[in-house]
């Protein structure tokens, strides 16, 4: 295999990891505080059409980014206000946002059917991208980058910051941080807003850089993966980086295959490989441990109410 | 200042109340969004909501959207009810209908009245196959039963595209994706003439009824009451959550599979890619309208059939995109949950804490 073809399949494994290590790491935060979402795939789509949506019309990439953030957060905080300061059921709530992320970004998006636009570029200079494997390391745009660098502020965050250990804290035991005087339901507000607006970046990930153009239900349950493997990482930062790019490395195989033309694996089969490989991957986490779920935060889906 | 409090017991009243007023509100909020977006706001929602309920030749339209809704609801709620989350149900739905179809294939060149049944139950065995895999996982592995059985609903729908573009295909369908036509024997029956009321009309309501008599009336369904409300009470009492979760989960993938080789033996006819219509989604916003019980959720299914029938008529007349309608029932849903703290909870002043004294 020359460099050339290696780095572009490296090119397209990182393309492929990063829109689910985005929002992932969102839905990660959110889990921390104690608060399920699974709201994940409707928000994406969301945040994918309002970026199309918002790059298309003004021609700027940038504009559609900032866009699908705040499309990301408008609609987490539908759930967030039914779910914190109704206390709504979370799973139910999840699922309705994820119904409505369908059917409201398939709607929005009608007008933009194949429509195009330019691909969000990479951010330095091509003249570091000139040698293939410089290119592998320089040649990535802005969103890869980010993603990168939030997995470090994430985890940094949280293991090393006082408001991060208050957000543990609330997630572990809301009784109790609400007794000292933390404010339970605020501190979930913000939280479930940060998962918004990584779930909407890394949605908008889908229609402005890979593909980039909208389609119904673009992100094809890439949320839902996103969930998957915010357990398989044990809500660790590090392990989630890892678990994104494993299922990246999945779904690069498929797009491989297909193109390499392999004919004795049907292509449906290919596409079935990422579903499979979340079923594979959650039981074999569950089969190295005596009680599942020893490191879900302990009020994980609860709702939580002052009195 | 406004706060919410408790009230000293649930509200009965908002208990049938909260449905409708979440109803009220969506069509409330379909107006003004509607009209947003330049259509004829108020046209579009009755077209949409009321037309459906009210034109008599529309009922039988809605008889058979809302068929196949009851039944895979009813398998949710009991499942919902103990807290076992089948969100898979578009998944069992696909697969009962494939293994439905199979045996219709199978059974092409005969005829006999044995056909339909053996094929409904198939449809009933593959949908609980499909729903044992994650019900396996969740009692042996404690893995989410949510994500399992979702992640399989995305591979149901890779087989179904698999079997019809390749060793399904109808040979004399000109290379269209598609299976053969089913044959008389191998079709729903008509039940009122002339129409389309189909066998599994009557059937979803026949099994609303048994379901609401089990879940009154035997221990069983006590059992399935108890252990979504106070599972350590219910483990003290004897009901085993892991036999509740493989029950609620067969029964909702039978359920589901049922529904599923209903539809393509009767208003399909044969299996295609455009099969999968998101009935198993749907089911689950019926399940909630219905408070999870079995008579609301025949309701239930009832308002959410309008919707897609009505859905179908704004597309005419008012020109409403179809995404719309998808958009509208998780509206509904939202409303739902959020009118659902009405019955725990209610509005009321917070007074000013009284000064200490100097």
């Amino acid at each position: 295999m020359t460099d050339a073809i290696l780095v572009s399949i490296i090119m397209t494994l990182v393309a492929s990891s990063t829109p689910i290590l985005l929002a992932a790491l969102g839905e990660l935060v959110v889990e921390k505080s104690g608060v399920l979402n699974l709201g994940v795939e409707g928000m994406m789509l969301c945040g994918a059409v309002a970026g199309f949506a918002v790059a298309f019309s003004t021609g700027s990439v940038a504009l559609g980014l900032i866009a699908a953030v705040l499309a990301g957060i408008a609609t987490s905080m539908v759930f967030a206000v039914l779910t914190l300061s109704l206390t709504a059921n979370q799973v139910a709530t999840g699922l309705a946002l994820t119904i409505f992320g369908i059917g409201a970004s398939s709607l929005i998006g009608a007008g933009f059917v194949g429509k195009t636009i330019e691909r969000l570029g990479p951010v330095f200079p091509a003249a570091l991208s000139e040698h293939p494997w410089l290119r592998a390391i320089f040649g990535h745009d802005i969103v890869v980058y980010l993603s990168l660098a939030l997995v470090i502020g994430v985890g940094w965050f949280l293991s090393r910051t006082r408001p991060g250990l208050i957000l543990r804290a609330v997630g572990e035991n809301d009784a109790s941080a609400h007794a000292i005087g933390y404010p339970v339901i605020a501190i979930r507000y913000a939280a479930v807003a940060f998962g918004g607006a990584l779930a909407g970046l890394g949605g908008a990930y889908f229609s402005l850089a890979l593909t980039p153009m909208w389609a119904d239900r673009l992100t094809a349950g890439r949320g839902w993966i996103a969930l998957a493997l915010v357990v398989f990482s044990a809500w660790k930062p590090g392990r989630l980086l890892l678990g994104a790019y494993l299922f990246g490395a999945v779904m690069t195989f498929e797009l491989q295959a297909k193109a390499a033309g392999i004919s004795w694996i049907a292509p449906e089969v290919l596409a079935m490989a990422p579903y499979l490989a979340t079923i594979a991957v959650l039981t074999m986490m569950s089969l190295g441990r005596k009680t599942g779920r020893l490191d879900a935060p302990a009020c994980l889906g609860k709702p939580f109410s002052a009195s | 200042m406004l706060e919410w409090r408790r009230r000293r017991e649930p509200s009965t009243a908002m208990l049938y109340l909260s449905p409708l007023i979440a109803i009220g509100l969506t069509m409330l909020m379909g107006t003004i969004v509607f009209t947003a977006m330049g259509y004829d706001g108020l046209t579009a929602v009755y077209d949409f909501f009321l037309l459906p309920l009210l034109e008599p030749q529309r009922w039988p339209d809605l008889g058979v959207k809302a068929a196949p809704l009851i039944m895979i609801a009813l398998g949710l709620a009991i499942g919902f009810r103990a807290n076992v989350w089948n969100i898979g149900a578009e998944g069992q739905y696909i697969m009962g209908a494939i293994a439905g179809t199979g045996v219709a294939l199978a059974t092409y060149e005969m005829s006999g009245w044995w056909i339909l049944p053996m094929m409904a139950l198939a449809g009933v065995l593959g949908g609980m196959a499909w729903a044992a895999i994650p019900a396996f996982l969740r009692t042996r592995l404690q893995v989410s039963e949510i994500l399992t059985s979702l992640m399989l609903t995305y591979v149901a729908i890779q087989a179904l595209y698999y079997l019809v573009r390749g060793p399904w295909k109808d040979p004399d369908g000109f290379n269209f994706p598609q299976t053969r036509m089913f044959t008389p024997d191998q079709t729903l029956p008509i039940v009122i003439p002339e129409s389309l009321v189909h066998l599994g009309i009557p059937a979803a309501l026949l099994i609303a009824l048994v379901a609401w008599l089990v879940l009154e009336k035997t221990t069983a369904g006590f059992a399935v009451k108890v252990v979504g409300l106070a599972p350590a009470a219910a483990r003290h009492g004897g009901f085993s959550a892991e036999r509740t979760t493989w029950i609620t989960m067969l029964t909702g993938g039978g359920l589901a599979g049922l529904a599923g080789i209903f539809e393509a033996a009767g208003p399909f006819g044969q299996l295609t890619p455009q099969f999968p219509v998101g009935y198993g989604f749907t089911a689950i916003i019926v399940a909630f309208l219905g408070r999870l019980h079995p008579l609301g959720i025949v309701f239930g299914g009832i308002v959410l059939a309008a919707t897609y029938v009505g859905g179908e008529i704004a597309q005419t007349t008012v020109r409403l995109p179809q995404a719309a309608t998808g958009m509208f029932q998780a509206l509904l849903l939202f409303f739902l949950l959020a009118t659902n703290v009405l019955i725990a909870y209610r509005i009321g002043l917070r007074a000013k804490p009284a000064k200490a004294a100097p």
